[in-house]
């Protein structure tokens, strides 16, 4: 594991069961001449959560976070990170936060040793680089030069770079855009062992399964607004309530027994397989006890439950990748 | 921040070294040029009597080309590094923008000096007798001008749309520079707006204040080129600040 820096970590006046508030954005704003990036956000992000913001390329993502790093300056709106101003207590922040830009490149030839190293210069109590390495998994990389990784160990090494100085809130732009699902995967562990270690993470996605696995809470954008905020599951609750159950079985008259489901939606058969459309947490649980009560023999059983991406495509119109 | 400049610059080096291409093309041509030119035409001064005298000043043009190839270099480099993200990365780092572009100018000026250093010792082997050359004052001479035009080099990095335009566009600024550096023909000759034009750009004051060092004339009688290659460094640099982009 990281070893923890000494100093940098505040102490908080408030108490233990409100959530601090480490991002706060307020009315947002952003246009580059003509076209409007960012129209209007606002969110809070708290200690110790993942935060997801999501949405189609070109939503205002990449710009929102951007504006909270400091690396752009809006054109109206409040933003406070960790009490600070991104940019005129730029130089305090950059302690303090790391980040992950997207379709970030190194310089070709500079050896995976020398930018960690040249990093950890660049901050005071920086972490044991060779740790940091062998936790991402680069250790035997050390001496490659930049150009030689691939899209995985890149993105492994800019997350290296992002961790160098121990940061308390950490930024992460399309992290796993254009990886395999295998380098995918072991981000996503790396993503889940720094909110493991406290620390806050604020990502941007167009990844709906990754949205789902990693964060505690989503903020859904579109054409530079937010149109949703919540946990995952909320929002699917909110949104998306249906249910379905499908099972196969060999008892002829199986599907009248569910009649009696009050958030039964509608029944759909086809030859043995039966589909069972319900809205709420306890359909699924209904048909089961249905099921074992009228003793029907069942030979398949699955339930399809609505994801963030079906949430998604309901309040948007349209799929995120469209 | 000093010991974050000292690491950026020698990581630059590094990796300029690891570039072989970059290599040959900023360090190695310019040599190249001068033994070329100088078996062509000999390295000796021009003069008006020697009827087998060179045509122009070989020695001076092939140390304003170190200068031009400095500055190409860097041209190219902040296009690549602009258009990669790798400068909106090093200044999401507490590394000030000064320090980042800092620490390029002084890779450049360093292999300046190795590239004269080349060069010097090829004309010590090659056409002894007509290197006595006040080395360290040529020096001096050679990093100020390339100071000076590297500071000219940093807008027109921020004019160069992408990387692929970095090459032909500084090619297409600096060499006409060095066409219009009284190197080739007397300035006088020019119609007057043509030497306004020269004389406000450093290839002249340069090319000026090298020829005088370079015959042992010193930089006595040529503090206004001197004063000319600080000034436009200083105006260049203003500019670039305002007009230079990061991404």
């Amino acid at each position: 594991m990281f070893q923890v820096s000494p100093s940098g970590t505040t102490q908080y006046s408030s108490d233990a069961t409100m959530p601090r508030t480490v991002i706060s954005v307020s009315q947002l704003g952003k246009r580059y001449g003509t076209t409007v990036a960012v129209d209007e956000v606002s969110l809070d992000v708290y200690e110790g959560e993942v935060f997801g913001l999501i949405g189609p390329n070109g939503a205002g993502k990449t710009t929102t976070m951007e504006c909270v790093e400091g690396l752009r300056r809006p054109d109206r709106g409040t933003i406070a990170v960790l009490g600070l101003h991104p940019q005129r207590d730029a130089t305090a922040l950059r302690q303090r936060i790391g980040v992950q830009h997207q379709e970030a490149h190194l310089q070709k030839r500079i050896k995976v040793w020398e930018a960690l190293d040249l990093w950890a210069t660049l901050y005071p109590g920086a972490v044991d680089t060779d740790a940091l390495l062998a936790q991402l998994g680069l250790e035997s990389k050390r001496n490659a030069w930049f150009m030689t990784l691939s899209g995985g160990q890149k993105q492994r090494l800019f997350v290296a770079l992002a961790l160098v100085h121990d940061p308390e809130v950490v930024f992460l732009d399309e992290l796993t855009t254009g990886l395999d699902p295998q380098a995918r995967r072991a981000i996503w562990e790396l993503i889940s062992g720094i909110k493991a270690r406290g620390k806050t993470v604020f990502l941007t996605t167009h990844l709906m399964e990754e949205a789902e696995r990693l964060c505690d809470r989503v903020a859904i954008i579109e054409h530079g607004r937010v149109i949703e905020m919540g946990t995952p599951a909320a929002l699917v609750e909110r949104h998306c309530p249906q249910r379905r159950v499908v099972f196969t079985t060999d008892a002829t008259d199986a599907a009248q027994s569910f009649h009696r489901i009050a958030t039964l939606r509608s029944i759909h058969s086809d030859g043995a397989t039966h589909t069972l459309e319900g809205t709420g947490d306890d359909f699924v649980t209904d048909v089961i006890n249905v099921i074992a009560r009228e003793g029907i023999r069942v030979r398949g059983f699955r339930t399809e439950i609505p994801t963030l991406e079906d949430v998604f495509l309901k309040l948007t119109g349209h799929g995120v990748r469209d | 921040m000093l010991r974050g400049l000292w690491k950026l610059t020698w990581v630059e080096t590094k990796i300029f070294v690891r570039e072989p291409m970059g290599l040959i093309g900023t360090i190695g041509m310019p040599v190249v040029m001068f033994i070329f030119l100088g078996r062509t035409f000999g390295a000796a001064m021009p003069s008006a009597d020697a009827l087998r005298s060179p045509p122009f000043n070989v020695p001076i043009l092939s140390a304003i080309l170190i200068a031009i190839n400095a500055v190409t270099s860097l041209v190219a480099i902040i296009a690549i590094y602009r258009e990669g993200g790798i400068l909106k990365r090093l200044r999401a780092t507490p590394l000030s923008p000064v320090t980042i572009l800092s620490a390029h100018v002084i890779v450049k000026l360093v292999f300046t000096i190795v590239s004269l250093a080349l060069l010097v010792m090829a004309g010590r082997r090659l056409f002894p007798g007509v290197m006595s050359v006040p080395l360290f004052s040529f020096t001096a001479a050679l990093l100020l001008s390339t100071l000076s035009i590297l500071s000219l080099g940093f807008i027109v990095a921020s004019l160069v749309p992408t990387a692929r335009f970095a090459q032909p566009i500084s090619a297409a600024v600096f060499y006409p520079m060095v066409a219009l550096s009284g190197l080739f023909f007397p300035l006088a000759r020019l119609p007057l707006w043509l030497r306004v034009v020269a004389n406000a750009l450093p290839t002249t004051h340069a090319v000026s204040l090298m020829q005088s060092v370079w015959n042992g004339g010193g930089w006595t009688g040529h503090w206004s080129d001197a004063a000319s290659l600080v000034i436009i460094a200083g105006i260049s640099s203003a500019i670039a600040t305002r007009v230079f982009r990061w991404e």
